[in-house]
């Protein structure tokens, strides 16, 4: 009997009352997006006229162009949303994915401003003192500041809160002693916002005691040690900290509670066009390979990839517009970075495949061929970087309520 | 929609739409609500699931017709309810939550292609022929209809059958009697009658042209825009049962849904539900506001018959693996949704035959004509 009762439950069924909660409004541009895009198009096609790119050769040349990073800034496309008090320019989030996804998709070298503009500067923006404010902020939006997160050290990535660097309160401010590691661009970089241990964890809250700070890269005491990737490039470092005094003004947010910070940020961070555009180069020089009139395989293949980058995109602007009307699509942003690391991570492999049966007189080959070998190098960090797959099916879970 | 509303009315004074045009969320979902009251009612899965004959469909079909739900898609002035696109893909998503096995979409699809050619929709469910994209019926000289289409979804429930015919001086709508028309009983994997439809010489109870420029092609936008709002909406049902299940089966003594390998299953799965969610959203707000069906439409529809299919599949094997045994028995409901979600690719174009569409017109378009397109929407 008390296994048919059992059953009975499971059996129970109310598809009313059993909603998802997941949600996406239908965000359609609107039409002063379209102004900005032409203008971004006619500002990148005059850029790689003049040669500073090459929107065909991605990984090709340096990423870290400081003199274009200031004409950018100059055009208002850098702080585009922050007040127009710290240099920003009012300007909407569904503006700023414009710029973001035109930037993209022709390979533009942003490397020196892409983080600050992304999520350092909003963190200070919400943080940071006023005088901190207005120093720095407007010379973000002028393209001039370089932004390295310190979150990773050796032996604590994902798991954020097994953090060990240390901060210790001294006259004044706090001494920093250990390390950070995969530090993308710390090596270029003009200031860090790093995740330091003030406090020890509680029994209650192991995300208790990590704090916020604003770090000057040029201040006595750090070291950046260069590591080179698997595809050659440097992009990521180790930072040792030695004594490195931080001011009091420094800090960002909360002492010991940064864990209640990173909420709402990370919804923008995850949920971006550069979340499933990483690799799209190859796919356009698969279709500029495959010529007008494609064999019915190739045909079919294309037609997927076409239908699943369409789906990411409209996933990704709805999200950007229920953030822009204040809402907070924490999981559906996470969906977007899952589905869409996914997807341009696979992008290499399902190209390659069609690329099988290119005739092989294509006048493209070779850029196709560079390309493809580029894509499959850095594949593998595409679902690593700033919150591996597991971690975002983690929170998804909990989303659910599953945990 | 019923959630959102709720979910909406919880947060007051959030909404700041400045810039943000959103149709979806403006409209009131009445329409829906009515919809969802009487699935709720006169549909629940579970317990048409328990009986063994048909008997529930006409005290349900006659809430349907009472409440001018089938004929959503029809101008007042050719007898329908004209509760436009927008409401009557609200209806099909809350259907697609709920499996519904009656000719709703088919009878709203009829109704939309008999008005865009002025013929008023009779009374009574019905389908449309042909719905795979490549059957072609003729209209012959004499004014009748000849020709043979393949899997037409509840052919044999219908009481008329609206036909897209071509003709020597171009499209021809049709409205048929389904008595006059030679019907199988094939059925799709859920069971849902989807024979073939043999008309010979069928002499049609009205006929007139179609607008210009309409083609089967037409047609299959927006018969696959309706069953990815279908799908979508089961694959929601799915989702939260196959949450509701794993935090409730308890194995190794612990609940199911506490194992990181079930929960990144689910988290697969709201992936899949979500872009199935955004992509068919996505195209009946498009299907909605076209005044003609161009490439960007074609991109919308397209891709929301491919991506829902290709989730639909993901999203049953993540939901079965979840259910283990149980969802795999006659009696559990799960079934429901998992075949029939299946089944729904395959009308109006499965997603291998829109995917060599979609990409043929890519092609065609050009690399340097690709991103434009795509970023347009």
């Amino acid at each position: 009997m008390h296994g048919e009762a059992r059953r009975r439950r499971i059996l129970a069924f109310d598809s009313v009352a059993m909603s998802t909660g997941l949600h996406f409004d239908q965000v359609r541009l609107p039409p002063a997006c379209e102004a900005l895009r032409a203008e971004v198009r006619a500002f990148l096609a005059d850029e790689i006229a003049a040669g500073t790119f090459d929107p065909h050769r991605p990984g090709h040349g340096d990423s870290h162009n400081p003199a274009f990073s200031r004409r950018i800034g100059a055009k208002g496309w850098i702080g585009m949303t922050w007040p127009k008090q710290y240099g920003g320019h009012e300007r909407s989030f569904l503006e700023r994915y414009v710029v973001t996804e035109e930037f993209r998709v022709v390979n533009a070298p942003v490397r020196l401003h892409f983080v600050a503009d992304r999520q350092s500067g909003p963190i200070l923006l919400k943080y940071a003192p006023e005088h901190i404010k207005k120093d720095i902020l407007p010379r973000i939006c002028r393209g001039e500041l370089c932004f390295v997160i310190g979150m990773s050290e050796p032996g604590s990535g994902s798991d954020l809160f097994a953090a060990k660097t240390k901060a210790t309160k001294v006259d004044g401010g706090w001494k920093i002693n250990g390390s950070k590691i995969w530090t993308s661009n710390a090596h270029i970089a003009d200031y860090m916002l790093g995740l330091f241990r003030t406090s020890p964890p509680t029994k209650e809250n192991r995300r208790h005691g990590l704090t916020q700070f604003l770090v000057d890269m040029k201040t006595p005491g750090i070291t950046v040690n260069p590591i080179i990737q698997m595809t050659g490039q440097h992009d990521f470092n180790e930072v040792v900290f030695d004594d490195v005094f931080i001011p009091d003004d420094h800090v960002l947010g909360e002492i010991d509670g940064a864990w209640k910070q990173a909420t709402s940020e990370l919804a923008y961070e995850r949920s971006g066009p550069e979340r499933f555009l990483e690799t799209f180069y190859v796919m356009l020089e698969m279709i500029r390979a495959l010529g007008p009139d494609p064999d019915l395989r190739s045909a079919e293949g294309l037609g997927r990839l076409v239908a699943q980058l369409h789906t990411l995109r409209r996933m990704s602007i709805s999200v950007a517009g229920m953030l822009q009307a204040g809402k907070e699509p924490v999981v559906e942003a996470s969906i977007v970075k899952d589905v869409g690391t996914i997807w341009e991570q696979k992008l290499p492999g399902r190209v390659r495949e069609l690329a099988a049966f290119l005739e092989p007189e294509i006048s493209n080959r070779a850029t196709l061929d560079e390309q493809l070998a580029f894509a499959t190098t850095i594949a593998p960090k595409l679902t690593i970087q700033g919150g591996t797959t597991e971690i975002l099916r983690g929170i998804i879970a909990r989303g659910l309520g599953l945990r | 929609m019923v959630a959102r509303k709720r979910r909406n009315k919880a947060r007051p004074g959030k909404q700041t739409l400045d810039q943000v045009s959103i149709v979806a969320s403006e409209t009131d979902h009445i329409v829906a609500e009515t919809a969802a009251r009487i699935f709720k009612d006169l549909a629940d899965p579970q317990t048409i699931n328990h009986v063994k004959s048909d008997g529930w469909k006409l005290p349900l079909w006659r809430a349907l017709a009472d409440s001018g739900l089938p004929l959503a898609w029809v101008p007042e002035e050719f007898g329908g309810a004209g509760a436009g696109l927008v409401d009557g893909f609200e209806i099909l998503s809350v259907a697609g939550r709920y499996a519904l096995a009656v000719p709703l979409a088919e009878t709203l699809i009829a109704g939309w292609l008999l008005a865009r050619a002025g013929i008023a929709a009779p009374d009574g469910p019905m389908t449309v022929a042909p719905a795979q994209p490549r059957d072609l019926i003729t209209f012959n000289h004499d004014g009748t209809l000849s020709g043979h289409t393949a899997k037409v979804p509840f052919a044999r429930d219908a009481e008329h059958i609206a036909v897209l015919a071509t003709s020597d001086k171009g499209m021809m709508v049709a409205l048929t009697a389904a008595k006059d028309c030679r019907r199988d009983d094939g059925k799709t994997i859920a069971g849902d009658a989807a024979g073939a439809v043999v008309l010979e010489r069928v002499r049609p109870l009205r006929s007139a042209p179609a607008p210009a420029g309409f083609d089967q092609m037409s047609l299959m936008l927006v018969g696959a825009a309706v069953r990815a709002v279908e799908i979508a909406g089961a694959l929601e049902t799915v989702l939260s049962m196959s949450v509701a299940y794993a935090n409730e089966r308890v194995a190794f003594e612990r609940k199911i849904g506490k194992f990181q390998a079930v929960q990144q299953n689910l988290a697969r799965l709201a992936g899949e539900t979500a872009a199935a969610l955004a992509a068919a959203g996505s195209a009946a707000d498009s299907i909605a506001r076209a005044d003609r069906f161009d490439d960007a439409v074609f991109l919308e529809a397209a891709s929301a018959k491919i991506r829902t299919a290709e989730a639909a599949a993901e999203g049953a094997a993540i939901a079965h693996q979840v259910f283990g045994a149980i969802g795999f028995t006659n009696e559990h409901v799960l079934h429901r949704f998992t075949l029939r979600m299946l089944a729904w690719r395959d009308d109006f174009g499965n997603e291998s035959w829109w995917a060599a569409e979609l990409g043929k017109c890519m092609a065609k378009r050009g690399a340097d004509e690709f991103w434009p397109l795509i970023a347009s929407r």
